[in-house]
């Protein structure tokens, strides 16, 4: 005879009835879940209103965490430079001859970048920022990629708008609370960002995998033209994302694809500032037009 | 008067202890995704099932049920994952668990360890079917590692979910 277990009621009635009606109560409870998972999927904004609620009311735990985390973060690497400091002087001896070199390629790649900031045809809008917050979470333990920000509808911020820290592209406003707001990260699986190679302008595709890399499709079909080391910035193309900011560079290129890590590393980003979706200027409208029902 | 209530012999600790312990761990569990790491991949366990696995590998009549969907329902609300996602995965495992013990009597850790690793598994593929349906894209091999971690954190949580048992009475 096993251990007694309340599961194996015996001829108690009372006890089988409850038992019976746990089970029931289960059953239908996967069953409201499962409807409530297919609301997530066909109607987002209903699903995404009580989800904004919740992470309202725990943000600023967060927030103040996060604080913490950076101040030990100093310290830990303080600590770490003392044990290998004759290695690291040998290898910043080496460094320091290639940054010279470097540095003269870099004045030229200057020039090279102003010159292309004049050619781009797209005007230069003024940065009309919503808002400054800080990143104070991600969902850790999910498959999808979001963050957390520190503001939410009191301070103007919308779905739809796009994120940005000073190093590039984080991604855009999914859903928003009133003190908080969460953003799908670029690295997200299911995000796609028309790109284009900051030395040409070639148009390309960056889609998130989800593990922290971006794939970079070519838009051209053929052989992928793409190099390592390459810099793509957003395009503009299609609107949402405004043009030149940095999205991703290339690290690795196999026969699987091009691989990119993002601009803005995203263990990295503190701060960042909420601007509002690009909208493609529209061609002028020639003055005669015909009308479609003469 | 005002002394911590602790059980005398003979007499049933309070409620509050009795089922606040194990559900407090869980939730807790489920809140670690609000601590401030910005993660690119999906690197950290899910606390909150695992707590609930070891809780449930350790009395098995702890919890009727219906419970895993009021525990999955706080996780939802914070895993990133749609509301409704852990409420269905972790009942369902825990009817699996359920039937499961009508075939079993007796158990061992390693029997408890190899259903757990199971209904980890489940669960977070699961979730990630879940997740790919409402708009995310991320191919299965990017949870793996963390299927395979949580799998190996599972005696860890067991030995902390018994040592706040022998609090708990």
């Amino acid at each position: 005879m096993g251990p007694s277990s309340s599961r194996r009621p015996g001829f108690s009635r009372r006890a089988q009835l409850g038992l019976f009606t746990g089970y029931v109560a289960a059953v239908a409870g996967i069953i409201v879940s499962a409807l409530l998972v297919l609301s997530a999927r066909f109607d987002p904004e209903g699903h995404s209103a009580i989800q904004s609620f919740f992470t309202d009311m725990f943000a600023p735990v967060s927030r103040t965490l996060r604080f913490g985390q950076a101040w030990l973060d100093g310290g830990e690497e303080e600590v770490a430079a003392y044990f290998d400091a004759a290695s690291k002087n040998k290898a910043m001896a080496a460094e320091l001859k290639a940054a010279r070199a470097a540095l003269t390629k870099g004045a030229a790649d200057a020039r090279e970048l102003e010159r292309l900031k004049r050619m781009l045809p797209l005007i230069e809008r003024q940065d009309n920022v919503i808002a400054k917050a800080r990143l104070v979470a991600s969902t850790g333990s999910s498959s999808r990629r979001y963050a957390l920000l520190g503001a939410g509808s009191v301070d103007g911020v919308q779905p739809g708008q796009t994120v940005i820290a000073p190093s590039g592209l984080i991604g855009r406003v999914i859903q928003t609370g009133r003190t908080s707001s969460r953003v799908q990260m670029i690295i997200d699986g299911g995000i796609r960002i028309p790109v284009q190679r900051v030395t040409d302008g070639m148009p390309a595709l960056a889609v998130g995998i989800g593990d922290g890399r971006l794939l970079i499709n070519a838009r051209a079909a053929g052989a992928a033209p793409f190099n390592v080391k390459d810099v793509f910035v957003t395009s503009g193309a299609g609107g949402v994302y405004r043009p030149g900011v940095p999205v991703a560079y290339v690290i690795a290129k196999n026969r699987q694809g091009t691989f990119a890590a993002p601009a803005a590393a995203p263990d990295r980003f503190d701060f960042a500032i909420v601007v509002p979706e690009f909208i493609a200027p529209l061609p002028p409208v020639p003055d005669a037009l015909p009308r479609e029902d003469e | 008067m005002a002394r911590v209530a602790q059980p005398r012999i003979g007499q049933e600790p309070s409620l509050l202890r009795r089922q606040g312990i194990p559900i407090g761990l869980v939730m807790a569990g489920s809140l670690l995704t609000m601590f401030p790491i910005i993660a690119t991949t999906a690197i950290l366990p899910p606390l909150g099932l695992l707590f609930m696995l070891s809780w449930r590998s350790l009395h098995r009549d702890l919890w009727p049920v219906w419970m895993p969907l009021f525990l999955g329902a706080f996780d939802d609300l914070f895993s990133g994952q749609p509301i409704g996602s852990a409420m269905m995965l972790w009942t369902i495992a825990f009817l699996i668990m359920d039937a499961t013990d009508k075939r079993f009597v007796w158990r061992d850790f390693w029997q408890e360890w190899v259903l757990a690793a199971a209904m980890i598994t489940l669960v977070l593929t699961g979730g990630l079917v879940v997740a790919n349906l409402t708009g995310g894209d991320t191919p299965f091999l990017y949870v793996l590692p963390q299927i395979l971690m949580t799998i190996c954190l599972f005696p860890l949580t067991s030995r902390l979910c018994a040592a706040l048992d022998k609090w708990r009475f």
